[in-house]
């Protein structure tokens, strides 16, 4: 007689013994070490700090090794760490012309003080695979002479701020105005209609791939809103904090970010003379793609708030921040692989049901 | 044996605070939804960690902890969570359900009718009743803020009239004390009937849509029908071929490739119980 299958804790446990096997790989190549990971894969070690929501190197490379590469795995596995532990206060708010430039470039003016900084970027390379990669210590080219470091850099868009073509980035509807405590996402859910505060923190913490494919189809005609890359910047800066017994502002550290100011077009209405308006990207590292696609979807968010029709997707505040967290994304379409037999049964005595009545 | 190196049940003091809070308002307003700082348990969003929280905010030493899922103790995923309470508080853990002070579930009521002072905490995935047919979360608060249910009785009726019956099965929608609306989760409708005026407290929590609910001991809680559609639950022609029961939810097992087919008591507990009893007899 079949007996429905027992042990499913024996079965765990072995496949936790299989995972750890398969992560290490071939035991004749030599182990990754965390500090490889995070020296040569800097670029997915500060996508899961962005999208773990913690500033930390070195967990971030351990939870890439530990999730074998997989991203969304190494998000989970930061954000985990992260919910228990304690918040102790807000940091001023970053001023970025501040930031020590590794890379500012600007689409909208040729020139602008402080120039155009290209730095490391893939951009301009032709993609063609390295095959001298595939040998070991084949590419150890000094870096190029690093130009003297040009103090700050003020952003592009405050000389338009100047005559008024642009709106402010503080005041009116922008995030510093609104609350004197930005809201914490982590604390209290998110409700709905959505501060810009809030959004932007929704959207810093969201998937690259969704906000890239929502910020795409912004362009392919779901709502019109004619971005320009007014201006991209990364590079390291000081964060500060007030400790409340001193009462003055105190580095504690300095992290690298990447920023960048969209500039779109504004038709004006009864009360406001035509002008343009900014979307806002900011995320840890080097990680210009996530900061653009950002930047596009927050000004999309924001159409209600300019009177714009908002009918595309990437407009609607609850479709866009509802879905934009791998988290919660990854958690529920994969629980489909755990058990629904009694749903399933119950379906399924239903369709059977149906069937005989007809 | 506990592993020293988290808190007691791993969420941190403060955290667990914040959802008793969430809790306590849940229990007083029965059936409402209470947002909550929901936190990123270290088992995926949709995996029972609404459900993981509430437990883990409510343990005490001296609990005693049953895990379920679809019923049964030993599906992998109620051992895991299991795995993790055992680790985490060291707590008793038991099969029975007469013997545990808490019980977690996923898609299923014990058969076997709870007593006063346990405590039931559901796994919820949607704990928007209205989700299904307003997706917009400011829209169905409003709703419910109005006691506005006209749009679910509408799908009730669209299905009698499509089908003949409500196509319901599992979540089917219930109100609670006369007010709000709830999902019980994805029980099987067949357990709908356990949850009105239970002497145990009914607590729901849905981690990744950040909500805790509640249905207090002896509420009364109502399926959703029409005078000339009554509620009705599933019903087999066959029994549990291992016990025999014939008022228990069966699972259907496919014994061949041949359309051979048993049906199981799909509660675990309830069906050994049984064979225990018979053995002794």
């Amino acid at each position: 007689m079949y007996v429905a299958v027992k042990g499913g804790e024996t079965a765990i446990l072995n496949s936790y013994r299989l995972l750890a096997e398969v992560r290490r790989g071939d035991p004749s190549v030599p182990e990754l070490d965390v500090a490889q990971i995070r020296e040569q894969l800097g670029l997915a070690v500060d996508r899961v700090m962005t999208e773990g929501s913690v500033y930390d190197p070195e967990l971030a490379a351990i939870a890439i090794k530990q999730a074998r590469g997989d991203l969304v795995e190494a998000i989970f596995l930061l954000r985990a760490f992260r919910a228990t532990l304690p918040r102790l206060g807000y940091t001023e708010p970053l001023d970025t012309s501040r930031m020590r430039l590794a890379r500012r470039i600007s689409a909208t003016f040729k020139d602008l003080p402080g120039g155009q900084v290209l730095g490391p970027t893939f951009d301009y390379t032709q993609r063609l695979l390295d095959f001298s990669l595939a040998r070991a210590g084949s590419n150890e080219e000094p870096a190029a002479e690093a130009p003297a470091e040009p103090g700050p850099v003020p952003g592009v868009l405050e000389p338009l701020d100047g005559e008024g073509l642009i709106e402010s980035a503080v005041g009116g509807n922008a995030v510093a105005a609104e609350e004197a405590e930005p809201p914490d996402l982590t604390r209290i859910p998110l409700g709905f209609p959505a501060s810009r505060a809030a959004r932007l923190q929704n959207l810093a913490r969201g998937d690259e791939g969704f906000l890239l494919a929502m910020g795409y189809s912004t362009q392919r005609g779901y709502s019109h809103s004619h971005p320009f890359a007014g201006e991209i910047r990364y590079g390291a800066i000081e964060v500060e904090l007030v400790p409340e017994e001193l009462g003055f502002p105190v580095c504690i550290g300095e992290i690298e970010v990447s920023e960048c100011q969209m500039i779109n077009q504004f038709a004006g209405s009864k009360t406001e003379a035509p002008k343009f308006t900014r979307g806002y990207g900011l995320a840890f590292g080097h990680s210009e793609r996530k900061a653009m696609a950002m930047a596009l979807v927050d000004r999309a968010l924001r159409a209600e708030e300019l009177g714009e029709s908002a009918e595309a997707p990437a407009q609607m505040q609850e479709f866009v921040l509802s879905h934009s967290d791998s988290l919660e994304a990854s958690g529920f379409v994969q629980h489909l692989k755990l058990p629904h037999y009694v749903d399933f049964q119950a379906e399924l005595e239903l369709v059977r049901k149906m069937r005989a009545g007809r | 044996m506990r592993d020293d190196n988290f808190n007691f049940a791993y969420l941190d003091e403060r955290s667990k605070r914040m959802i008793r809070r969430a809790i306590l308002k849940a229990v007083a307003i029965p059936g409402h939804q209470v947002p909550f700082g929901s936190r990123e348990m270290p088992l995926p969003y949709g995996w029972g960690t609404g459900g993981i929280q509430v437990t883990a905010s409510i343990i005490g030493p001296r609990d005693v902890l049953k895990v379920i899922d679809q019923g049964a103790d030993d599906t992998v995923n109620a051992v895991n969570i299991r795995r993790f309470f055992q680790r985490t508080t060291g707590v008793e853990i038991t099969e029975r359900a007469a013997e545990a002070t808490i019980i977690q579930t996923r898609h299923r009521i014990p058969e076997t009718p709870l007593a006063g002072g346990q405590i039931l905490v559901y796994q919820v995935p949607v704990p928007e009743p209205l989700q299904r047919l307003e997706p917009r979360a400011a829209e169905t608060r409003r709703m419910h803020a109005l006691a506005d249910y006209g749009l679910m009785h509408v799908k009730l009726y669209e299905d009698i009239a499509r089908y003949g019956k409500i196509a319901t099965t599992y979540d089917y929608p219930v109100m609670v004390n006369g007010r709000y609306l709830m999902a019980p989760s994805p029980i099987p409708k067949f357990d709908n009937p356990k949850m009105s005026m239970s002497p145990a407290l009914q607590l729901f929590g849905a981690g990744r849509e950040k909500r805790i609910y509640a249905v207090p001991p002896w509420t009364r809680v109502e399926s959703l029908a029409f005078e000339d559609h009554p509620f009705e639950i599933q019903n087999w022609s066959s029994h549990c071929a291992l016990c025999g029961s014939g008022e228990s939810f069966l699972d259907e097992v496919v014994t061949d490739d041949r359309g051979g087919r048993m049906f199981l008591c799909s509660d675990t507990d309830y069906c050994s119980r049984r064979r225990d009893a018979r053995e002794a007899a």
